[in-house]
This record gives C-alpha cells, sequence and structure tokens, in this order.
C-alpha cells in the first residue's frame, strides 16, 4: 500500500513539473536545442 | 516473452524513436514539433533518424543556461517515464541498450558475466549522472560535459551524420577522436560483456534505478510458485536474483528471467498482488 502512494506521488509530481517547465517555456528551449545539430554530442565540440 | 520478441519490441522501439528515416540519407535532422518532447531511453537528438528529444542532452542544456534553471519539465518527463516503467526502458526501449544487446550476440570465446569489482563500477553511473548531468553543466555555462565528453549514442550520431555531410566530416578533430576511441572501447567490451554501459556508465539508467521500487510496471514473483532453483538469477544478465529481489535498481526488466522460470514463478506486471 505505501509503494502505491509513493507512485501516486511521483506521478502527481512529474505532471507538476511538467505543467511548471511548459509554463516557464522550457519544452521550447528543448526543442530549440533538439532541432539544431549539438556540436558537443557530434563531438565537434 | 522469449529472446526474439524481445528483440523485435527493442527494434521497434528503436525505429519509433528514429523515425525520420530521410534524415539517415539527407544528412538533415528532424525539426518537427516532436522534438519539444524527450523520448525515454538515450537517443541523441543530433541523431538524423531522431524525432524526439534526449532526454540526458535536454536536461544539461537547461542546467547549462546562462542563467541557471531548475529544469522542471525534463525532470518532470523522466520522474513521468520513471514511475510508470522504471528501468524496463533500460531493457526493452532504449535504442543504445538494444544497440549493446546486438553487439553482445556476436560470438566470442570470452562472455564476462562478472568479475572483481563489478558491484563498486557499478556505482560509477551515479556519480556520473550527479557530477557531469547535473552539477559541471552548471558550473560551466553551455557545457554539456556529459554529452561532450562521454555519450557514445552522440558519436553515433555524429558518424552517420558525417556519412552524409562532408562538410561535418571535414572538421572532425581532436574531441570525436577521443569519443570516437570511447565508443570504439564500449563496441568491444559490449561484445564481452553484456551492456557495459548500462551496469558502469549510463546517468539516464542510473536516474531510473531508484524508480524500479515504485514504479507502475513490476517484475511480480509468487512466493507460492517459486522453487527457490536459481534458474532466474543464472539467466540474469545484470546479475541480479530477480525472485529475492525483483525491484532491484540494476534489474533492467528484460524479461529474461520470466522466460527462464520452470515454475511460472515471475512475470512483468501492474498488479502488485503477488509482488514480495
Amino acid at each position: 500500500m505505501k509503494r502505491k502512494y509513493q507512485t501516486m506521488a511521483a506521478l502527481i509530481l512529474s505532471a507538476a513539473l511538467i505543467i511548471i517547465g511548459v509554463m516557464e517555456g522550457q519544452n521550447r528551449q528543448v526543442f530549440v536545442k533538439a532541432v539544431n545539430i549539438c556540436l558537443e554530442c557530434v563531438g565537434l565540440g | 516473452m522469449d529472446d526474439k520478441r524481445r528483440m523485435v519490441i527493442q527494434g521497434i522501439a528503436a525505429l519509433i524513436q528514429n523515425a525520420n528515416f530521410r534524415g539517415f540519407f539527407t544528412g538533415e535532422i528532424y525539426g518537427g514539433a516532436v522534438k519539444n518532447v524527450c523520448v525515454p531511453g538515450l537517443n541523441c537528438y543530433s541523431c538524423p533518424g531522431a524525432v524526439g528529444a534526449c532526454p540526458i542532452g535536454s536536461l544539461q542544456s537547461i542546467i547549462s543556461g546562462y542563467r541557471f534553471k531548475f529544469p522542471y519539465y525534463v525532470l518532470g518527463l523522466l520522474i513521468f517515464f520513471g514511475a510508470v516503467f522504471g528501468r524496463l526502458i533500460c531493457g526493452l526501449i532504449c535504442p543504445f541498450g538494444f544497440f549493446q544487446d546486438l553487439l553482445h550476440k556476436i560470438p566470442f570465446p570470452v562472455k564476462i558475466r562478472t568479475f572483481r569489482g563489478d558491484g563498486l563500477l557499478r556505482k560509477l553511473k551515479y556519480a556520473i549522472l550527479i557530477t557531469m548531468v547535473f552539477i559541471l553543466p552548471a558550473l560551466f555555462k553551455m557545457t554539456p560535459v556529459f554529452c561532450k565528453y562521454l555519450c557514445p549514442s552522440g558519436t553515433l550520431s555524429g558518424i552517420l551524420l558525417s556519412f552524409t555531410n562532408t562538410e561535418l566530416f571535414a572538421v572532425l578533430g581532436k574531441l570525436f577522436t577521443w569519443k570516437f576511441g570511447l565508443l570504439i572501447f564500449i563496441i568491444i567490451l559490449s561484445v564481452m560483456i553484456s551492456r557495459p554501459f548500462c551496469k558502469y556508465l549510463c546517468p539516464l539508467g542510473a536516474f531510473y534505478a531508484p524508480f524500479n521500487r515504485i514504479s507502475v510496471v513490476q517484475l511480480a514473483v509468487d512466493k507460492d510458485k517459486c522453487t527457490h532453483c536459481q534458474a532466474c538469477r543464472k539467466v540474469c544478465d545484470m546479475c541480479v536474483n530477480p525472485a529475492e529481489h525483483p525491484a532491484d535498481a540494476e534489474c533492467i526488466r528484460c524479461g529474461k528471467c520470466v522466460d527462464s522460470c520452470p515454475a511460472d514463478a515471475l512475470r512483468l506486471s501492474v498488479k502488485r498482488k503477488t509482488i514480495t
């Protein structure tokens, strides 16, 4: 039963964080990074 | 779930996360709206096929911005993935895990299951998560330290991009040489050891590990059926004892133990009745 509540708490926390993140525009920040070639990632520095 | 079915699931998951097939021929990365969302597995967003964002890269990108921001969005997504699946993501969804599984199928005279210091070395991924993903990117602005110096998924992306993008190929330098060497080392190691990157280096696996205890998807053990024959322990590539510790942080829920159990005492389930 304790585990069930921990799972619920984690899911509620994740939803809250996602909502705050979207309100702060962090999904756009992720998008901008993801649609351009990440030079560090591919080994160009 | 037999081995063939598991590989099919892993293959489909890898294809879904890399469904921009055109990119492999044009060398252009996908720029659609799906890249607002992080994929659950380790899949570099600079891979020409990637349709989503890499969670570890995105995390560092927000943390290492000029003005520090708490990465609410990416952490929220990661907690969600962890709370639902735990490390099942490593076992069945992660494209780099699938890549290592394929490599481990290559016949080799010495297949190493475990060695002295194995347990200690597995703690390294937690240190990498804390230092290279959280602390160092926060200190050194605009530097995704893990992606830059360690991530082999990014190196694979670089290789795939350089096939079609000759300009990119022309400017590959020392950093690429280091990352390429590391990738080769991981590839050779993967032939000998099952999933060495997942076991010792992956910060995403380290993040999901604690969620194995509370995730919706669980490895359920029927204690009444279990005969303690140890068949599940012997077959486990992660060297876990699933019958005794079904929520072990190292368990990647690949399901091999489920197949191996002669008493049908193990199963991947969302029900918690039989969980010990």
